[in-house]
């Protein structure tokens, strides 16, 4: 089975749902050990990019891809606003113009995403970013393909690990960002970008289920 | 919350509005991509001076666009770093073929749209250069932290480098006297009380009625300490101490000493701060030959105080008695 242009954009087009609802959570998050608006930088963000999608949702996955990000980087601000734009544009680079890819494209996608997101943010594992969700994700995803799980099973495992990524920036102290000026104050909360990061691909595994 | 708003999407957009209302004399005004450029830009010849960062700054940076100052800001969300787009339009307004130098706080959001931004305008042509600005010494310069915050300073870096600019200095010179200033300015904040993002309605942190935060972000990032309210005198040692000793400043030294208003804090508060630091300064040998009073960059409704000290030279102190006109800062002119 494989996972067509139109279930990419459903699964886009969920995601901007995701965020309005979970605006005022991840706004928490980040008001605790940030600055207050990563909910609203992104809800900003999939607001516009609901807007803009029809103009390319009937071309290729890449096209697709490489528009949402474009859309992120002059509407999110902040560094989300690069992140977030790295993420789909790197993963639409790879993907290219595709009409529809296996879960080993998702897998190479998803691991430039995040090399290219380390890239951006000169970000560690462990500095308590969105990469400690995305990391073990990719990191499952490759297992996944190894070991040649269905779809919707791999993007499950994948959502799995990118949750207990996400868990586990808890205890952890900041090294990046604006939480970083906290020192060891930053250690007990969940980090907000880690969090939007994993419901990014909770969002894909229940997107993807039938896939 | 109670603002003086009318709905918190339209906040940036209008106030935009109204300062192309109040100042054609002084810019021009974009919004979309949004950017406050000078009226009379580019200028042949001259380096262009852009700046931007969240909004919720005020009067910095878009108050700081006119003859002697900034080319061009970019104002992003409240308290949200602005985009590339926003950066590179700005950049291209401005260009009048000697350069442009981007003028960065030192801010993870801010960083990395003004790389993307500066990539892109060398893409299209554009000779353009980076200066950073980190002067908070509430926070540890460590390669474990972002970094040391980008405050005050910010400030006195935009008039000094805008004079210097306004004067005919190239590209190089204008960002080696920008790392100058940055070298050998320090400033610390503090809050007592918090602030409300107008599209997120609630405080940005909770302070009780009778504590304060030592040490706070112009984003109301918390900062070294909180604890109980004191008097003026010994919260303007509690700033100023840090931020002598982080340079240090020694006996002998001629500073700029810059009390800046978070946005709630009165001048008549100010004063009383300005006058301890100036007396404790003089028991330094340390001589406040310029200074600068009032809300600069402020943290929207925020009440507190920060104070930045600029050690000056002939050539700093030439720049900042240069004349400036913009809608935050006016004389000479």
């Amino acid at each position: 089975m494989a996972i067509s242009r139109d279930d990419v954009v459903t699964w886009i087009k969920n995601y901007a749902q995701v965020i309005n609802e979970n605006n005022e959570m991840l706004t928490d998050l980040d008001r605790e050990i940030g600055d207050a608006d990563h909910g609203a930088n992104m809800n900003r963000g999939f607001k516009a990019v609901m807007t803009k999608l029809p103009a390319s949702e009937d071309k290729d996955i890449g096209t697709v891809l490489k528009s949402v990000a474009m859309t992120l980087l002059s509407t999110v601000g902040g560094a989300g606003g690069p992140l977030y734009s790295t993420i789909f544009m790197e993963a639409g680079k790879v993907i290219g113009p595709k009409m529809e890819i296996g879960l080993a494209d998702w897998y190479t996608a998803l691991q430039a995403a995040a090399t290219g997101v380390a890239n951006r943010g000169k970000a560690l594992p462990n500095d308590k970013t969105m990469l400690d969700a995305l990391y073990p994700a990719v990191d499952a995803l490759k297992r996944a393909v190894d070991e040649n799980l269905p779809i919707p099973e791999a993007l499950q495992v994948s959502a799995e690990a990118a949750h207990a990524g996400m868990l586990a920036t808890i205890p952890l102290v900041a090294h990046k960002g604006r939480a970083s000026y906290l020192g060891e104050r930053s250690a007990g909360h969940q980090d907000p970008g880690a969090t939007s990061t994993f419901l990014l691909l909770d969002t894909a595994a229940k997107a993807w289920a039938d896939c | 919350m109670k603002k003086l708003i009318n709905k918190a999407e339209d906040v940036v957009r209008e106030e935009l509005e109204g300062i192309e209302l109040a100042h054609p004399d002084l810019v021009k005004v974009s919004y979309d991509p949004a950017y406050i450029v000078r009226a009379d830009a580019p200028i042949k010849g001259k380096v262009g001076l852009v700046s931007g960062g969240g909004s919720g700054h005020e009067p910095m940076h878009g108050g700081f666009v006119g003859k002697g100052m900034l080319d061009a800001a970019c104002p992003g969300a409240v308290f949200t770093s602005p985009t590339p787009d926003q950066m590179l339009e700005a950049t291209k307004a401005v260009d009048g073929g000697a350069g442009v130098l981007h003028i960065v706080k030192n801010y993870t959001g801010d960083i990395m749209n003004f790389e993307m931004a500066a990539d892109l305008a060398r893409g299209e042509g554009i000779e353009v250069e980076s200066v950073v600005v980190d002067d908070d010494v509430a926070v540890k310069d460590s390669t474990w932290t972002a970094g040391r915050r980008g405050v005050g300073l910010t400030v006195l870096m935009e008039k000094i480098v805008g004079a210097a600019a306004e004067e005919g200095r190239s590209l190089k010179e204008c960002a080696d006297l920008a790392r100058k200033v940055n070298g050998q300015g320090r400033s610390m904040g503090m809050a007592l009380t918090s602030c409300t993002v107008p599209h997120v309605g609630k405080p940005s942190f909770d302070l009780p009625e009778d504590e304060m935060e030592i040490g706070i972000g112009i984003h109301g990032e918390p900062g070294r300490t909180r604890m109980k309210v004191e008097p003026a005198d010994k919260v303007t040692e509690m700033l100023l101490t840090p931020v002598v000793e982080d340079l240090p400043f020694k006996a002998g030294d001629e500073v700029l000493l810059f009390v800046n208003s978070m946005g709630g804090t009165p001048l008549i508060e100010l004063y009383i701060i300005y006058r301890k630091a100036v007396h404790m300064l003089k028991e330094k040998g340390i001589k406040v030959t310029r200074h600068l009073i009032g809300p600069y960059i402020t943290s929207l409704e925020m009440a507190g105080t920060s104070i930045t000290l600029l050690k000056l030279d002939e050539d700093l102190t030439k720049l900042w008695d240069a004349p400036v006109k913009t809608a935050g800062m006016r004389w000479g002119i």
